[in-house]
């Protein structure tokens, strides 16, 4: 890596938010800093709410979950991407990773790649995908990272849940961005499996001091018994919650009893 | 059946150095907790930042700590900050803030309890209540010698009651059964948990804005701007009142308050 230039990054975080929290918001806050201070360039964050496809227990539908980002996140330093909300079916992390970085990033590296003179047209993602984790060193460019909790990390030890082959593509060619919590241990996760201790230089664990816990679950919980959640998400996601009437002991119930789309898909894959 | 309850004021006593979002939901985790006993109706909560005579280390002067409240709860209809105990002389005692508010609550509830219908109320109806909200850290300080008169916790659990949320690790129920004026009063020790672990404090924001760390959505973006505006809070603002003792331990120590001024 050249001494003098600062790698620059963009976070990308995917995930239900249902609803987004401040503890959402605040993981881009942490790891923005965590990053700086280890001499990265954070440009911007992207908050990429999953699609209904998803079909987990209690998901309300994106439209209002893309416009709960949309004013939590209005005046910062992070956007709302709303292409993978929008899908009908469930699209894979790692694609979501792709899609973002072919078109946002990857047409920005043209105006200062000397081989768009070379080869007079746009380099795709795959020319600039290596497969060796060697050649990470030497890749340049802006760097779109995934952010997530350490449960998202825990997470890739669920059977079915990731294909192998996405998971090397995240840690190996994107990038990881995990903010701990309590009860979590992301360096040993990663030590016990081999794909992620062979990128660990591509995993950046921030260590969250204050622990912080509000999660959407609890929100969600607070609101079906008539409890307030004020000061827990922006008072604007907060009015639009209850403009809307969202968040009932009904909604909770939706996809009851429906097998979470990475689960169909890969057992699906599995046995036919 | 909403006539019947008793009108509750919830009061909190503290540094607020700065004001965070935690310190909001604690009144808002204790009116929905107090609610739900079906006896009380909470008519407000009033955060009543301690004075600069308190000599806590890294205090920020009262003016910018009430600034940093009111801007916090421009956008709340129930909660406000009173300055009563800023402006004090000295530092004053939690039970004789909670008298001096209970004493002016109790003025404007009958004022507005006889225009409404012309003449005195019925003596059915309960006298509005103050009860001082707090969390667990606060209520565990009733342990540390000199900081509380005994007659003073009997009388802000006893005369007053408390309303203790709860997190992380500290077992309140621990503090009441280990108290033994507080075990007295137990029935007037609300305690409740807020199952979000949140251990946002406003140590740990000083901590983080010394350090350059980002501490949005921990407080409020005005109180942010506020701080950003006026550079509180550095590694110089942390060291004010290093080494003086608190007011408490030294103003009990030597002249101990006497009791029910009233």
């Amino acid at each position: 890596m050249d001494g003098t230039a600062v790698t620059k990054v963009v976070l990308l975080a995917c995930g239900s938010f249902n609803p987004i929290t401040n503890m959402h918001l605040r993981m881009f806050e942490l790891a923005r800093d965590h990053l700086e201070d280890s001499g990265y360039q954070v440009l911007q964050g992207i908050i990429s709410p999953v699609g209904d496809g998803y079909k987990k227990k209690g998901l309300i539908e994106a439209k209002h979950r893309l416009e709960m980002a949309r004013l939590a996140s209005e005046n910062s330093w992070i956007t709302v991407d709303s292409w993978e909300g929008l899908q009908t079916d469930w699209v894979e992390t790692a694609k979501v990773i792709r899609r973002y970085y072919n078109e946002k990033i990857a047409p920005e590296q043209n105006n200062d790649d000397v081989d768009t003179v070379k080869y007079g047209k746009k380099r795709r993602f795959e020319e600039y995908y290596v497969t060796s984790s060697s050649s990470m060193e030497n890749r340049d460019g802006t760097r779109l990272m995934l952010l997530c909790g350490a449960d998202v990390l825990e997470s890739f030890g669920v059977p079915n849940l990731w294909k192998p082959e996405d998971i090397e593509e995240i840690v190996g060619f994107f990038g990881l961005v995990c903010i701990t919590r309590a009860g979590s241990e992301p360096l040993k996760f990663i030590h016990q499996s081999d794909t992620l201790w062979k990128h660990r230089k591509n995993i950046h664990i921030v260590q969250e001091w204050v622990t912080n816990e509000i999660s959407a679950t609890h929100v969600r919980r607070a609101l079906r018994r008539g409890r307030s959640v004020r000061y827990l998400l922006p008072d604007s996601v907060l009015n639009y919650i209850h403009d809307h009437h969202l968040y009932s002991e009904d909604s909770e119930q939706k996809n009851a009893g429906v097998v979470l789309a990475p689960f169909q898909r890969y057992s699906d894959a599995s046995t036919s | 059946m909403a006539g019947c309850r008793i009108p509750l004021v919830l009061l909190a006593c503290g540094s607020f150095n700065p004001i965070t979002n935690q310190h909001m939901r604690l009144f808002e985790v204790a009116r929905d907790h107090m609610h739900s006993t079906g006896k009380y109706n909470v008519l407000g909560g009033i955060i009543s930042p301690v004075s600069d005579s308190y000599g806590k280390q890294g205090l920020a002067p009262a003016k910018h700590r009430i600034a940093m409240a009111k801007l916090a709860l421009q956008t709340s209809d129930w909660i406000r900050v009173d300055e009563w105990e800023s402006q004090q002389p000295d530092w004053t005692e939690t039970v004789v803030t909670m008298r001096h508010h209970h004493n002016h609550i109790l003025q404007k509830y009958r004022e507005s309890t006889t225009t409404h219908n012309g003449n005195i109320t019925a003596t059915s109806n309960p006298s509005v209540q103050l009860k001082l909200l707090c969390g667990a850290d606060f209520l565990d300080s009733f342990k540390t010698p000199g900081l509380w008169l005994d007659e003073h916790i009997e009388e802000v659990s006893g005369r007053f009651g408390l309303v203790c949320v709860s997190r992380g690790e500290l077992l309140p129920e621990r503090t009441v059964h280990e108290s033994d004026i507080l075990s007295r009063h137990r029935q007037n020790v609300f305690l409740v948990t807020e199952w979000v672990r949140n251990e946002t404090s406003a140590t740990e924001v000083r901590r983080a804005l010394r350090r350059g760390a980002s501490v949005k959505y921990l407080i409020p973006d005005p109180v942010l701007q506020y701080i950003q505006q006026h550079s509180l809070y550095t590694r110089d603002s942390e060291k004010r009142n290093e080494g003086t003792l608190l007011r408490p331990l030294t103003k009990q120590a030597t002249n101990p308050e006497s009791s029910m001024d009233d």
